[in-house]
């Protein structure tokens, strides 16, 4: 097989537990983004953009809609005879079969395939973040500065600094230290989780420390062992736009940014596209009576009604009457008529039959999970059914195929949760 | 599959002006995204037609680029695939393409190293979703040399069109091309059935002696000769041979009906995809009855147009009864009423566009106003 200057391994095997039902049934970087996007699809359309055409995703928590999604990789030009996109799911070996138990181990356990590749470097991404970065400027930042291992940083203030893992460097940008989360902070510069590495130094750390933990971790005991070791690490100062979309309410604020007039994000560029699996999608209809302010709306839908400060993703169908007010509907929801609906996140499939408030009432954290719900977004699930006439407070979550009985006197109070699990599926 | 697939895509019409001026007619765009010839293509290609030959020659580059990949219309295949036959020169001639049946005669070969038992001819200047299946089958089961599929209609000028007069048992004994007084109402669609020996049997006799048109040298001169059945299509059908056609074809789209024929039910119409962000509309947008395309931008006031790609329209501009393609750009405090407006416009500031209903003012591709 040919050899590879640099190839990517792109890990999508988190789940996200923050953001509670959204990846209940996918993993994060399947999480829709910005109306007809997934997460993962900006690490991917960054590689291709950058030259990188050669990407192992490795895969783990529900990874169906995820492998559905990428498929050969023909929405980023993927699909290659030499290299292109591999799905990497965690195998049976030789004796025994094994889950990736951290960040490292996972690429630990596909070296074969790296190896196939003879790269000079491996660049290491998660399917987590929204950004666009040339990898390429970073992989001649590496080569220049004679790296074993670069790791790309983001100035963040510094009383938020003791959130993130942060890099202590010497005034020319070599790392000295690594801290996870300090809490007196020395330094600004936090990690974004994207490292370029020469291959062959990660090869023998990746070895090294999968002998000693066997749930080795890149910031945990790669960096710290390859710091040890005395070899060189660099901080790539990174200036552009990068978001972590962990919680509900970041990946909330994330997505309702872009409708703005000028969005610090711009995905409007013509020479740094984000790609997605774009299916055969129709110009939007909006209809005689409708009226959209303040959104983006994607591809394939039919708009009768109002929708206002919205993300609203491709097929969506809202009926005559129906108001969407500072929300995100993800693709093929259907809102049914005169429903009005405020700050609410509606994942992919699902119905909201006719006459329903969600988003009313006061704010009451989630009687089950306060610490995801806890900012007044309530959240309707993946392919969930909201039966006509009923009434959804704030903080709220609601999943499966609902009927009146699931609601008392037509109300869900704020704070308030229906999960209908269909035992087939979970 | 029983069939091979041919697209007719080198007509020029100029009955389209300023829109066809570099573009073939099977480019034009239409509904907001598609090309023309992605109707036939996506038809053919969802009834398991998997073997398709693209004749063009008018302006050919246009089609080229949006060809450029057969895999949107699952057509990057080992076996078959798509083929975009255009005319070349050889050591013994050098002739263009003289008519629809001497571009499949310059490229016979496709026919001769096929074994499929059937040929299906399409225009690729029609707006239509057709399953070639149930037309085979008829083909078959009615025992005829050629399948003319037909359309009922009393909405058309039929002196645009092609024209049959059929027997009690759907036999073709009359055919007249355009004719000033039409003696039905049952028009050609452009669209085909033939056995594949049969074609190349008639080409091999008609091409030596000057005679280069299906329609005319085959179909009309042969109707007596030759079993010629009509097949009554009841769906949605629309060649875009006049401005006017061309303008309610794309209008057609804003009724639920139409699009949800073409892009609800499944098999739907494939294009190239062009990988644009949602469209954004800011706060002064108002779009009633529209289609609007990904990657545009909206400030505007729009009512009953259709917006491609990319468009971008500045503050306080209305834009009413009008088509809009890809990559225009309309400033701020414009009127726009029944206009066609051609890709990568550029009108600036406070500029008007009014064009009367039924006739609408076309702006050619590129200019700026």
């Amino acid at each position: 097989m040919g050899k590879k200057e640099m190839i990517a391994m792109l890990l999508a095997g988190g789940q996200g537990s923050r953001l509670g039902v959204l990846t209940l049934l996918k993993a994060k970087p399947a999480v829709a983004f910005g109306g007809k996007y997934r997460i993962i699809d900006f690490p991917m359309s960054n590689c291709i953009n950058s030259g990188v055409d050669t990407v192992g995703v490795l895969t783990q928590y529900q990874p169906l809609l995820l492998n559905r999604h990428i498929g050969i990789g023909i929405p980023w030009d993927l699909d290659r005879r030499s290299g292109g996109v591999t799905i990497l799911a965690p195998h049976v070996k030789r004796t025994q079969g094994e889950w990736y138990s951290g960040t490292a181990n996972a690429i630990f356990q596909n070296m074969e395939y790296i190896e196939n590749y003879n790269p000079n470097y491996v660049l290491i991404l998660s399917g987590d973040h929204i950004y666009k970065m040339d990898y390429s400027k970073m992989l001649r930042f590496h080569k220049r500065h004679e790296c074993d291992a670069t790791i790309a940083v983001l100035e963040v203030p510094i009383e938020e600094a003791s959130r993130f893992g942060i890099m202590n460097v010497k005034e020319n940008d070599f790392i000295y230290e690594f801290e996870e989360k300090p809490p007196n902070p020395k330094s600004d510069l936090a990690s974004m989780g994207i490292y370029i590495f020469t291959w062959e130094k990660l090869k023998k750390t990746l070895i090294k420390e999968n002998a000693l933990h066997e749930d080795s971790d890149f910031g945990k005991h790669i960096i710290p062992s390859m710091l040890s070791e005395g070899m060189s690490l660099a901080a790539y100062r990174f200036k552009d736009y990068w978001k972590d979309v962990g919680t509900i309410e970041s990946y909330w604020e994330a997505n309702m940014e872009l409708t703005r007039t000028l969005p610090d994000f711009n995905l409007y560029e013509d020479f740094w596209k984000i790609y997605t699996d774009d299916d055969h999608q129709p110009p939007l209809y909006t209809g005689q009576n409708s009226q959209i302010k303040t959104s983006i709306v994607s591809e394939g839908g039919e708009i009768y009604g109002t929708v206002i400060n919205s993300v609203l993703g491709p097929e969506a169908f809202v009926e005559e009457g129906a108001v969407i007010k500072d929300s995100i509907i993800m693709s093929n929801c259907r809102i049914g008529a005169n429903t009005v609906i405020e700050r609410c996140i509606v994942d992919e499939n699902s119905v909201i039959g006719s006459d329903v408030f969600i988003g009313q009432g006061e704010n009451a954290p989630n009687v089950n999970e306060p610490k995801i719900y806890d900012c007044g977004i309530s959240v309707i699930g993946e392919s969930t059914i909201v039966p006509d006439d009923v009434t959804i407070g704030k903080n709220c979550v609601v999943f499966g195929k609902t009927t009146r009985e699931h609601y008392t006197d037509n109300r869900l109070e704020s704070g308030g949760a229906i999960i209908v699990e269909n035992e087939a599926i979970i | 599959m029983k069939a091979i697939g041919i697209v007719l895509a080198g007509g020029k019409n100029e009955k389209l002006g300023e829109l066809t001026k570099n573009r073939a007619l099977a480019a034009m765009p239409v509904g907001g995204c598609y090309r023309c010839l992605d109707f036939a293509l996506s038809s053919l290609s969802s009834s398991g037609v998997g073997k398709i030959a693209v004749m063009t020659q008018y302006n050919s580059r246009s089609l080229h680029d949006h060809l450029s990949s057969s895999k949107w219309w699952d057509l990057g295949r080992k076996h078959g695939g798509l083929f975009i036959f255009s005319p070349y020169q050889t050591d013994s001639d050098s002739y263009w393409f003289r008519g629809t049946a001497d571009s499949i005669y310059q490229n016979i070969s496709f026919l001769k190293r096929s074994n499929e038992q059937y040929v299906v001819i399409s225009s690729g200047d029609i707006v239509y979703k057709l399953d070639f299946n149930t037309i085979l089958e008829r083909h078959e089961k009615s025992g005829a040399d050629i399948t003319i599929v037909y359309k009922e209609d009393n909405g058309l000028d039929t002196s645009n069109y092609g024209v049959l007069t059929l027997d009690e048992n759907e036999n073709v004994v009359d055919f007249e091309e355009k004719p000033l007084e039409p003696q039905t109402n049952l028009i050609s669609t452009g669209i085909y059935v033939i056995q594949r020996t049969l074609l190349i049997k008639l080409l091999e006799i008609i091409i030596p002696e000057g005679r280069y048109d299906i329609v005319k040298d085959i179909f009309i001169r042969y109707r007596k000769r030759l079993k010629i059945t009509g097949f009554k299509f009841e769906g949605y059908w629309r060649a875009i041979n006049t401005i006017d056609a061309y303008f309610s074809a794309n209008m057609d789209f804003l009724k639920k009906e139409v699009r949800d024929l073409f892009t609800k039910r499944f098999p739907y119409i494939e294009t190239k995809p062009k990988d644009e962000p949602p469209a954004k509309y800011n706060s002064g947008a108002v779009a009633l009855d529209c289609l609007v395309g990904s990657g545009s931008i909206i400030n505007s006031y729009i009512l009953h147009s259709i917006l491609f790609r990319k468009i971008y329209t500045g503050e306080n501009s209305k834009i009413i009864n009008s088509i809009i393609m890809e990559r225009s750009l309309i400033g701020n405090n414009c009127y726009v009423e029944n206009a066609i407006i051609d890709k990568e416009v550029v009108l600036s500031d406070g500029k008007e566009i009014i064009g009367a209903p039924g006739a609408p003012v076309i702006i050619s591709k590129g200019s700026v106003i």
